[in-house]
């Protein structure tokens, strides 16, 4: 037995690193920030260009090459000869840049949230909708368009929005409690279960009502498809506080994030309380996924796969995967909405479908070529 | 400097006991092995002590009860390598090691160029410079048992647990990370309490014993006195010879056919 040892604190810092090993991780670490740095600058492009596409392209207006010149000449200190007319810049600026600037937003909010809901149950088939936001916004929603159309039409707001909002964070905390009552807290698996069966429920009684109010279905289910059309600066506004909120909350977590990777037990001997902050990224990610959800409706599949797409080129920790997940997530779906404008012209083919559509090729296909390189 | 108190701690999952009034001092600097059959409590202790599950007693480092720290500051006193850890495998060994600095880290920091040193140190002192941006998923067993004592040695805790630290491993590789924290014990002053399965490697590297049954210590001491094949046909129910090498004093325990005889 040796006691002669000094502290470890001074001792494991010492000349025993060989200049050698000390090099390696300087290069691994610069390595992977010009690596980041790369994928963070191919996002902001990829978005940029998604939301330049997204504003160009639609029925009416000016011609589409035109759109981006117009662009320039509205930034300060700039002034390009576009061609664009007043009333054809005010397309662009009411009509087509809400609804793109609304995709952008719902887009990287799903998919940082259902990054984060990944991370924290280390699942990776959940979506921002496990625990029951889409289900419950889904209910509130048809309670209000069917029983509560009654009693809100002379209102001067609609609250469709406001109540599916409730409804879907309500729902996610019913999840909580429920789970967390069967001993959820220690383990996220109780809580993915206690979602099913949360989600279930909700959606039978979702099912219920609209099986006795059959003259709303249709309006209902355009609700619950998911749609970016019609969509306004107000919408924008409504959401833009919580989307910036939550992925403010989800960006400060991602080193949390890549401690949860290696287990519960292991994060809690690491010095992090789990259940804290388990409930601080769960909170945070339904919060964003209420607010959009209750605007835009269900949109499914970004959620779930633009952070694996994302993991699949840029690799899996979350300090890229997060900011990625909003970048790719929020350029995707104003590319996945220019097509849904586009294929059926004039009819809108539902934005879920193209997600979808669109999606899971692309993933299979990223899953193939990785499975053979590596 | 970092002695371990362990006054009547108990364990029960849902009433039933799983250790019962284990009090002992370990020394700084010291390493005790563990024993005793499958489900007497030796990982329920381990897993005590790092706090992931709730006991009765008094746990105490240096007259620092546990029970009043706050979760970082545990982890920074104790480093626990689990019996089966949860290996991501695309996760690079140097995002692992660096996983370790996190008692360190604020809550919305990170890692600092003195972190990335201490890294550098341990990848250095456990020769594994070249996997640093390797996949823990193209590691072979043994290479990912040094890179999980890695990540646990990236903590700077004066006291280590070792929960079967080499069930998964063949001989070779046993001796090998025996030898490492071995090594480790002599450089930092480490106190590191193990659970083992092997009775012979657990006599020959580690300064002291407890042997547990069904929750409670049955023996306590140097391997001498607590290998003994009267005890082990009692404890595992095994029928076994011991023989003491008259060189260096080394207990060896050997599996006989047959029963028990006690």
């Amino acid at each position: 037995m040796s006691t002669t040892a000094s502290p470890v604190d001074t001792d494991v810092v010492g000349e025993a690193v060989t200049s050698d090993v000390m090099a390696t991780v300087d290069e691994v670490v610069a390595t992977e920030r010009r690596r980041e740095i790369r994928w963070l600058l191919i996002g902001a492009v990829f978005l940029v260009v998604a939301t330049i596409v997204g504003a160009s392209i639609g029925p009416a207006g000016p011609p589409a090459w035109r759109v981006p010149l117009a662009m320039l000449d509205h930034l300060p200190f700039i002034s390009v000869d576009s061609g664009v007319s007043d009333s054809e810049w005010n397309i662009i600026w009411q009509i087509r840049m809400p609804r793109v600037v609304l995709g952008v937003l719902v887009g990287a909010m799903l998919s940082a949230a259902g990054a984060g809901y990944q991370g924290v149950f280390r699942n990776p088939l959940v979506d921002p909708y496990l625990l029951g936001a889409a289900a419950g916004a889904g209910l509130g929603a048809t309670l209000m368009l069917t029983t509560g159309r009654d009693v809100t039409t002379d209102w001067p707001i609609d609250p469709v929005q406001l109540v599916a909002f409730a409804f879907a964070l309500g729902t996610v905390a019913i999840t909580y409690s429920v789970g967390a009552s069967f001993g959820g807290r220690r383990s996220g698996a109780t809580l993915v279960l206690a979602g099913v069966a949360v989600v279930s429920f909700a959606t039978a009684v979702q099912t219920f009502i609209l099986q006795r109010n059959l003259d709303v279905v249709r309006e209902v289910f355009q609700w619950i498809l998911g749609r970016l059309s019609g969509a306004t600066w107000t919408d924008v506004a409504t959401v833009t506080p919580y989307v910036a909120v939550s992925a403010m909350v989800l960006m400060l977590h991602r080193r949390h994030l890549d401690v949860f990777r290696v287990g519960d037990d292991e994060a809690a001997t690491l010095g992090v309380s789990v259940r804290r902050t388990r409930l601080v990224i769960v909170i945070a990610a339904t919060l964003g996924t209420a607010a959009v959800v209750s605007v835009s409706g269900l949109i499914g599949f970004v959620g779930l796969v633009v952070p694996h797409v994302v993991r699949l080129m840029a690799g899996a920790s979350y300090r890229l995967v997060i900011p990625l997940s909003l970048l790719f997530g929020g350029g995707f779906l104003v590319l996945a909405d220019v097509l849904g404008r586009q294929l059926m012209s004039p009819a809108e083919t539902p934005i879920g479908v193209i997600t979808a559509f669109i999606g899971a090729p692309f993933f299979i296909y990223l899953l193939r070529t990785r499975q053979v390189a590596g | 400097m970092s002695a371990l108190t362990l006054d009547a701690v108990e364990v029960a999952y849902g009433g039933r006991p799983a250790v019962t009034a284990f009090s002992d001092e370990i020394a700084s600097g010291e390493w005790v092995g563990l024993i005793g059959p499958n489900g007497a409590g030796k990982s329920s202790l381990l897993r005590a002590i790092v706090g992931l599950v709730p006991s009765a007693g008094r746990i105490a480092v240096d007259e620092e009860a546990l029970a009043d720290l706050e979760p970082r500051r545990r982890a920074q006193l104790i480093a626990y390598v689990p019996q089966e850890p949860l290996i991501p495998d695309d996760m690079s060994v140097f995002e692992y090691v660096l996983l370790g600095r996190t008692p360190y880290v604020g809550y919305f920091g990170a890692e600092s160029a003195h972190d990335r040193r201490v890294v550098a140190s341990v990848i250095d002192r456990l020769r594994l410079g070249e996997f640093a941006q390797r996949f823990l998923g193209s590691l072979s067993g043994g290479e990912r048992q040094r890179v999980v004592i890695a990540r646990a040695l990236a903590q700077e805790a004066p006291i280590l647990l070792l929960d079967e630290p080499t069930s998964a491993l063949d001989i070779g590789h046993q001796q090998q990370a025996l030898e490492l924290v071995t090594e480790l014990r002599e450089h930092s002053g480490l106190t590191v309490i193990s659970a083992m399965h092997d009775l012979t490697l657990a006599g020959i590297y580690t300064d002291r014993l407890v042997m547990l049954d069904a929750g409670r210590i049955v023996a306590a001491g140097p391997a001498t006195e607590v290998l003994t094949a009267e005890r082990l046909g009692e404890v595992f129910h095994v029928c076994v010879t011991v023989d003491v090498d008259p060189d260096d004093g080394a207990v060896v325990v050997v599996p006989r056919r047959g029963f028990p005889v006690t």
